[in-house]
This record gives structure tokens, sequence and C-alpha cells, in this order.
């Protein structure tokens, strides 16, 4: 009881980290580098525990986000669910994928993201965008390895703990 | 040996249930993202849910804050000295070009007054701060730190102390969003100071740029011409900086110029902005004429006055 109890308040308490640094300024040079930190957490959390994470779960994830940043509603949630939809239809092959080919996986992933963002925004009549619009994908898969070595680590501290 | 899967459900059917929930996931999302592009309605909601949207902005700004504060905090002695000595010096030049310029507003209200001009460069102001947080890399908006509590409305220009920085898209209780003049979006109308050439001001959505398109190739521009804001349209007060030309050169048709303008105000740097209230003499479109006629309820209107 008690362990799931603390799994639980690691659980929301990431993904509400992730809306801070989604928010935190960056310094001007950097702010295309920003990456897509819920996607990120999200995929870790699909990957680990997907008794938790579910489409449903994934889509209010991004209308929350939405309303956060203020741009269209759904437009994260409809970017989640997809990105959800796909971890979760290939997890039994990507949770022993060794890191660097789980790292190559969230690049895809956070491309595909990118994609279905810049069609959502053409078809919203935006102007394309620029070439830096690509970088954060390649940051988020720089992330990766080490959100998912801290969130392992604090998971098996935790899980230490209690026995 | 039989592995053991963690799923649950057999494979094919929950993977098929998945899709389907999927396509409904994704109908939900673009039904809702049409109806906002249309309606605008997130703006309403963000107002309804402002209550926790707003202290999370505030919870985001705080460790820029914390760290712009503590540098201020252990700014060595020196430094501010000097800033200080040079703020009284500068304060002390304004303060004589102001005295010489009340002089001059005092000539100008008489001649206004002798041409009966209800035209006054005042301009009531509100000053906010920028709650330092973006929610979009790829556009350019700022949150400062006055909402509709403190009497902000959609539309009202921005200013720095340099120049027009952009007008307020979006207004929430005690926070509001700003579009910067450099957002791909947003567009100015302006006049080169030298000629009193009109011209719109576009966004490129790089924050040192803003382009000057289908200009003539024949007008009279020149590198480092000044823009003011034109006043035209209504949305922004006439006469305060804008940015000036950086760069001259054809388009692609090679029938127009376009010219590349550095903004003047400083967008990339946090600290206070300026709200521009209202204006005294909105330059627009005349309102539109007020009904004449009968009124529409004539034949109810006796069993009101009962």
């Amino acid at each position: 009881m008690n362990r799931s109890r603390a799994h639980f308040l690691l659980f929301w308490v990431s993904l509400f980290g992730c809306y801070l640094l989604q928010l935190m300024p960056l310094p001007q040079a950097l702010l295309p580098l920003k990456p897509y930190w819920l996607a990120i957490v999200l995929i870790y959390w699909a990957l680990e525990t997907p008794e938790h994470v579910t489409l449903g779960l994934a889509f209010v994830l991004g209308l929350v986000g939405d309303v956060f940043a203020g741009e269209l509603l759904g437009e994260q949630a409809l970017r989640l669910c997809i990105l959800c939809f796909i971890l979760l239809r290939f997890r039994a092959r990507l949770r022993f994928f060794p890191m660097w080919q789980q790292a190559m996986a969230v690049l895809a992933l956070l491309v595909n993201d990118r994609i279905v963002l810049m069609m959502v925004r053409a078809v919203a009549g935006e102007p394309p965008p620029p070439a830096s619009f690509w970088l954060a994908p390649l940051t988020g898969t720089l992330a990766w390895p080490w959100v998912f070595l801290l969130f392992d680590d604090l998971r098996t501290r935790l899980r230490a703990r209690e026995s | 040996m039989a592995l053991t899967r963690t799923d649950s459900g057999p494979l094919f059917t929950a993977d098929a249930a998945n899709t389907l929930r999927l396509i409904g996931y994704l109908a939900v999302a673009i039904v809702l993202m049409v109806a906002d592009h249309r309606g605008a309605y997130l703006s309403h909601l963000r107002y309804a849910l402002s209550a926790a949207v707003e202290p999370m902005y505030r919870l985001a700004a705080l460790p820029a804050q914390i760290a712009r504060e503590s540098r201020l905090a252990l700014a060595d002695r020196e430094r501010l000295t000097e800033a200080n000595t040079k703020l009284s010096q500068d304060l002390l030049l304004a303060q004589a070009r102001l005295n010489r310029l009340s002089e001059v507003r005092e000539q100008n209200q008489r001649l206004q007054e002798l041409l009966a001009v209800q035209r006054s460069l005042d301009v009531g102001v509100q000053l906010a701060h920028i709650v330092d947080i973006d929610t979009d890399p790829n556009r350019h908006r700022l949150v400062i730190d006055a909402g509709a509590n403190q009497g902000v409305q959609i539309g009202q220009a921005v200013l720095d102390a340099s120049g027009i920085m952009g007008q307020v898209v979006e207004v929430l209780p005690n926070v509001s969003t700003v579009m910067l003049i450099t957002d791909a979006a947003h567009a100015l109308p302006v006049t080169v100071e030298r000629t009193g050439m009109r011209a719109i001001a576009r966004g490129i959505g790089a924050l040192d740029t803003l382009n000057l398109p289908s200009v003539p190739i024949s007008a009279d521009l020149k590198v480092g011409d000044r823009l003011l804001t034109s006043g035209l349209g209504g949305h922004f007060p006439a006469g305060f900086p804008v940015g000036s030309i950086r760069q001259i050169k054809p388009d692609a048709s090679g029938m127009f110029a376009v010219a590349a303008v550095i903004p003047s105000a400083a967008l990339d740097r946090s600290g206070e902005v300026l709200i521009v209230h209202q204006l005294l003499d909105p330059v627009g479109p005349p309102a539109p004429i007020a009904e004449s006629g009968p009124p529409a309820n004539l034949s109810e209107s006796p069993a009101h006055k009962k």
C-alpha cells in the first residue's frame, strides 16, 4: 500500500514538474532546444508502468498542457495520444532495447510528434516553421538516458526503502 | 516454456480496442481544435481556470526571478555605485530636456487651442512586470502580471522605454499575454520618420528583425531610417519608435523592395513594460452610424410604458 502510494506520488510529481519545466524560461538562444518534457516523461512511464498510462490519461495530460500553453485546445492532446498509442503498441519490444536503441526510438517518436505538430499548424494556416523547429527532438533524445536513469534510480530507492 | 506477458487480455482484441479508442480520442481532439480555432473558447476556459493557471505561471517564473534577484543582491557595491552615478546623470539630463520640452508643450498647447485641435499627445499608461515564462518557443509571446482586474483589455499596446513591444492578445484576471511585434502573425502600421512614408511592418518570427514587405523600389528609404508608429488602424498610439532600417534589398520578384528593420524595443530582455491605456484620439474607421427610424419593437412599446 505504502509502496504504491509513494509510486503514485512520484508519477504525478514528475508530470507536474514537466508542466513547470515546459513553462520555465530559457535564454533566447536556447529556446528552440527546449525538449518536449511531457512527452519524454510520459514515454518513461508508459514503458515502465503501462498499467498507469492509458490513452485517456495522455489525452487529459495534453488538455491540461494546452490550458497552460494557451495556444490551441486539443493540440497537445492529439500529439500525446498519437505518441502514447505508438508507444503502447511497441512497448514489449522497446522495453528490452539497449539504451542507445531506446534513445533512437525516442528520437523517432519525438520527430513524429513534431511532424504532427507541423501538420496541425499548417492546417491552422500558419507559416512553415524555421529550421530550428527540428532541434528539440534531438535535445530530447540526448535528455532521454538521463531521465531514464534518474527515474529508474528513484524507483529503486523507493523499492529498497520499503523492503 | 511459456513467456508471461505483463499486458492483460488477449493480444489482438486489446489492439483493436486500443485502435478504436485512439480514433475516438483523435476525433475528439480534432473537434476541439477546430472549434477552438473558430470560436477561440480556450481563452474563456483559461479565464475560468485562471485560479490554476496563474499560480502555475508564477511558480514557473520563480527560479528565474530568484536568480535575478540574488544576482542583484550579490552585485558588488562598486558596480551599484557606478550605475547610480550614471543614472543620476541621465536623470539630470532627462530633467533638463523635460524642462525645455514643457515650454515647447505649452507653446504647442496654445497653438493647438488656436487651431481648435482636440488632439493630444498624452497617453495614459500603466506599469506591468514581465512574468518570465515562455509558453511556446515558436511564438513570440510575453506574459505580464496585469490582467482584467488591473484594467487591461485585449488590443492595448505595450511599450518599453525604447519603443513598441506588442499588443495584448489575451487577458486573464491577473495575468495577460502580449503578442510581440516580431511574431509571425503580427503586422504594425508605421511611418518613416524622415519622409513620412507609410508602410506595414510585419514580424517574421525572428526576435531581432521586422520586415517591410512590398515597398516600391523607387521609395525614398535609406539604411538607418527610423520608423515610428503611424497610429493608423487605431490600435497603437502614433509617434512611438518601432525600429530602424538595417537593410534594403529587392524581393524575389524584383518588383518591390523588402526592408529589414531592427526593432528598437528590447524584446529579449525582461523587466517592466508599459501598457497604453487607451487612445484619446483613436484614428480609424468612423463609428457606425446610430440606427435611425422607428424602433423595431414599436408595437410592443406602449405595453412597456404601462
